[in-house]
């Protein structure tokens, strides 16, 4: 276990002391005959950024919606602050959110955007004006408050979506996929912006994404899913290191997978005829199926792989320079494997396209997996 | 994944928002329902009984078959709606093209022009023709025959009255062209020949389907024009008119309305498969084709949309110079005589007046009952399995009357609110009825119109709405109402002119005090006063410019506040 995460888990187990912001137990949403959620629950502290992965159709954004109350679940129950919402309608909650789309009235400017939720006794209208001023210091748009949504960028239209959903102070934020309609530099700098801006605030955050890297890069845990159940709920770290199942070992990070049969040998297993030690295949019964993952930047060539078990000659088949790494893809027979290694390392093991080298895997890094999954 | 969630169910609250939203849903179905599904469904079972009300199952649909006067009307509507058809599509699609496809000068001009026929009383063609044509036509030396009345008239009119919504269908058609698929066409070296027949005609082949249906249908059950022109030629609508209102028939009418509801239903299934196809052809990412300058096809094109557009005008202009003529045509010299309908119909003026006053109700209810009935259809929430059934069946009410002619739907009021036990029957012969029937007998179009305008905004703006605390009501007037304004002008506008022009929903159903100007254009015309009638005709067609006048005006007023935000 790394420092980092022995850090996070003492923050967790801390946390987990403490009453959840949001309790989602047991939720299940069924549209028609279709089960679109089954059996989902999760615990959000105050002030935690929750991200929701997985592939489009996995239920990821249903649950979000059941969460703000936009579609209502079906089973379960949600509380939010110790309140049950489950079945409230979505005004009597207290959320803000931003749509992909960003939902931004076409017909209002900026400042009268941020400003749509601040009504009622509560906002005079001076309060409202130093409200916006601020929320437009605060996303960098002081100088495009008079313009109107379709002047501005999608990165600023994202901005405005954004103070809007923030502008009456929610206790939670909801994001719908808020960066996909960017194109890919504005999304990296704009997911750190919401990022910051989330821990200056404090708000508890719920993202929805498809996108594993963004989930990584921005959230204290993430819940991913599929088909409308949640395979795993856990730190960056966690759901990369420690797939718990073999859904989230292919959905999340690169990987080579290959079918495996447990030996005889403890930890000993086979792969189309070449044999691998793994640790976690340690105390399966003898012959059992296997669906294992290997992570590229686990592969080791050369030298490095000389002093490991189950170090096998393999041909370099293809070889991409990209950067600070090189990929690789090794062959031996039928059995397949993508390595990511600086490219020193590669000119030292002279892995170059035809050449055959010696490959291997640390025990620690094969992740398995019963094949009837 | 079928299996389904166990555990105790949870109860969904609906806020008052939703339930208000909810509840306008059930109106605008309780609306339909009682403006036209009880009212088809009380013509329909009248066409199995006879007169005394016992049920005769499909007797009268067998004197029907065996009648042969009935049988040759039928046989008439069909022959001259397929020629008018056959002459109207290619006539506007060559319009249509060279709006679309050519250096046309003067664009917009023509695309004025062409819109004429639209704002007028669909008849008015046919009173030119009688002018120029008929008895006393000036220019019926030229006919080969006795004169126009009959086949012929009904023909011509047709052609001129059906040539706008011909021509608008087509001119959508072409215009949504993909430059793109010409480049390929031209990079493959292919002809100009080829070109047109491999990709202009194949993008245009929905839009073709939709002309012909809609031509096709227009003329079937149009009932003005054969009326007026048709002489002793016997079509399917004078045949609903004349079993009704002269042999007093009405399950005999019954019948023959549900025969001229056949052709219009067949074109009412045909135009949704071709909306479904052209639907599918369109990509967003089609860059728009803009026509290179090229004589050899800019100058006939020119050449045929002046003789086209001189045409139009010329009818129009017809009409309205015979309406100030002395006595056609021995003495031509101006006089505002003809205008003074009291000489002529003993409602005068007063049929102005109730129309306008009808198309003023029509088009202000209309408009609120349209815009309102299609938001809550897009927008109302759908909790439960039951909302979204009610949706579906509201949506398919609400497409309905487009397949129902107006004499079908007039005489199905007629037999609906007149029935004794109908607690409603107060309003058989008001203004109110004529308003009601207008309405439904048009809402199909407003309806399309105000779904394509919601549907065009942000499906989560009432969420937004919901999460920030914003009654649905106030984002519902500061944002849907101001973004939609040119729709919502639209649909006004098209309510009143179609109130002020139509003729066939409301033969059956005006009284002694509610009698329509379109009415009195049609006995005038009956009664050989053609002056009258086209000076009356003119009247309408000036309320009616006006009207759109005013469309044009509130709409540039309005759009620096409304639609000032369009601009980048």
């Amino acid at each position: 276990m790394t420092a980092l995460d022995t850090l996070l888990q003492g923050g967790l187990r801390r946390a987990a002391t403490q009453d959840p912001y949001l309790d989602i137990a047991a939720v299940g949403k069924q549209f028609g005959t279709f089960v679109a959620l089954k059996d989902v629950s999760l615990r959000v502290q105050e002030g935690e950024f929750i991200s929701f992965l997985g592939p489009s159709g996995c239920g990821k954004t249903t649950l979000l919606r059941a969460i703000a109350g936009l579609d209502p679940a079906t089973t379960g129950v949600i509380r939010q602050a110790g309140r049950d919402i489950t079945g409230l309608p979505p005004a009597a909650r207290d959320f803000g959110i931003v749509f992909q789309s960003y939902a931004l009235f076409p017909n209002f400017s900026v400042a009268d955007n941020i400003a749509y939720g601040l009504r009622g006794p509560a906002w005079p209208a001076k309060r409202v004006k130093a409200r916006v001023a601020e929320l437009l210091d605060l996303v960098g748009l002081a100088e495009h408050a008079l313009k109107y949504p379709a002047q501005l960028s999608g990165g600023q239209q994202q901005r405005v979506a954004l103070a809007r959903a923030l502008a009456p102070e929610p206790g939670l934020l909801l994001l719908d996929e808020p960066l996909s309609a960017l194109d890919a530099i504005v999304r990296l700098h704009l997911r750190q912006e919401i990022r910051d801006l989330q821990r200056r605030l404090g708000v508890t955050t719920i993202m929805v994404t498809h996108d594993q890297e963004e989930a990584m890069a921005v959230s204290d845990r993430i819940l991913v899913m599929s088909r409308g159940h949640v395979q795993q709920i856990g730190t960056p770290e966690e759901v990369y290191r420690s797939p718990a199942t073999a859904f989230v070992a292919s959905f999340v990070g690169r990987s080579s997978a290959f079918d495996a049969v447990v030996q005889a040998a403890p930890g000993s297993i086979t792969a189309h005829g070449v044999t691998l030690q793994a640790e976690a295949a340690r105390g399966l019964l003898y012959g059992t199926t296997l669906r294992a993952f290997v992570r590229p930047e686990d592969v080791r060539l050369g030298v490095a792989a000389a002093g490991l078990p189950g170090a096998v000659p393999m041909t370099v088949t293809h070889l991409e320079f990209l950067g600070p790494t090189c990929r690789l893809s090794l062959e031996r027979g039928a059995f397949r494997l993508e390595a990511d290694l600086p490219p020193d390392q590669v000119r030292d093991a002279g892995a170059l396209p035809g050449a055959e080298v010696l490959a291997a895997v640390p025990p620690d890094r094969i992740m398995v997996f019963p094949a009837d999954e | 994944m079928s299996e389904a969630l166990a555990g105790p169910l949870v109860r969904v609250e609906a806020s008052a928002d939703q339930r208000l939203m909810r509840a306008g849903l059930w109106l605008a179905g309780a609306f339909l329902l009682l403006a036209l599904g009880l009212p088809m469904a009380v013509l329909l079972s009248r066409a199995f009984e006879d007169q005394a009300g016992h049920f005769v199952g499909l007797a009268n649909f067998a004197t029907y078959v065996s009648t042969p006067a009935l049988l040759r009307s039928a046989w008439n509507s069909v022959w001259t709606a397929g020629l008018a058809m056959v002459i109207v599509v290619p006539l506007a699609f060559t319009y249509a093209y060279a709006l679309t496809r050519s250096r046309l000068p003067f664009k917009p001009l023509f695309r004025a022009v062409m819109l004429l026929p639209i704002l007028a009383p669909s008849l008015l063609p046919a009173l030119s023709l009688i002018y120029l044509f008929g008895n006393q036509g000036m220019l019926r030396w030229m006919l080969p025959m006795e004169n126009i009345y009959g086949a012929p008239g009904i023909i011509v009119a047709q052609v001129f009255s059906t040539f706008p919504s011909a021509a608008i269908i087509l001119s959508v058609a072409l215009a949504t062209a993909d430059a793109r698929l010409y480049e390929a066409a031209e990079a493959l070296k292919a002809g100009r020949a080829r070109v047109f027949a491999t990709v202009t005609l194949p993008s245009a082949r929905f839009g073709l389907v939709s002309a012909a249906v809609v031509t096709f249908t227009a003329v079937v059950t149009d009932f003005g024009i054969p009326k007026v022109i048709g002489g002793q030629f016997p079509v399917l609508a004078t045949d609903v008119y004349k079993q009704v209102v002269g042999l007093q028939d009405f399950n005999m009418g019954a019948v023959v309305g549900l025969v001229l509801l056949l052709p219009a239903l067949a074109a009412f299934a045909l135009q949704r498969w071709a909306e479904g196809k052209r639907a599918a052809t369109l990509t967003g990412r089609a860059v728009p084709l803009v026509p290179k300058a090229r004589l050899a096809r800019d100058l006939p094109l020119t050449l045929f949309c002046l003789a086209m557009a001189g045409l139009l005008v010329g009818i129009v202009a017809v009409a309205a110079w015979g309406s100030l003529i002395r006595f056609w045509p021995w003495n031509l010299s101006l006089t505002l005589d003809n205008y003074d309908f009291g000489r002529f119909d003993s409602s005068g003026w007063g049929a102005v007046e109730t129309s306008i006053r009808m198309a003023l109700a029509t088009a202000c209810i209309g408009t609120a009952v349209v815009f309102l009935g299609a938001y809550v259809m897009e927008r109302a929430p759908r909790l439960t399995g039951l909302d979204a059934g009610l949706r579906g069946a509201v949506g398919l009410l609400a497409t309905v009357p487009l397949a129902i002619p107006g004499l079908v739907l007039g005489l199905a009021y007629i037999l609906f609110f007149n029935h004794p036990a109908n607690p409603l029957g107060f309003l058989y012969g008001t203004l109110a009825i004529l308003v009601l029937n207008s309405l439904v007998h048009f809402y199909t179009v407003g309806h399309l119109t105000a779904t394509t305008a919601i549907r065009q905004l942000d499906p989560e703006f009432e969420a937004v709405g919901a999460s920030l605390k914003v009654p649905v009501a106030e984002t519902f007037r500061r944002v849907t109402l101001p973004i939609c304004l040119p729709a919502i002008l639209e649909i006004w506008v098209y309510l009143f002119v179609n109130a002020m022009t139509t003729v066939s929903a409301v033969i059956f159903l005006y009284g002694p005090a509610t009698k329509p100007a379109s009415v009195s254009v049609v006995h005038m015309g009956e009664a050989g006063q053609a002056s009258a009638a086209a000076a009356m005709a003119c009247v309408l067609l000036g309320v009616a410019i006006l009207a759109k006048l005013a469309q044009m005006a509130v709409g540039g007023l309005t759009a620096r506040a409304t639609q000032g935000w369009r601009q980048r």
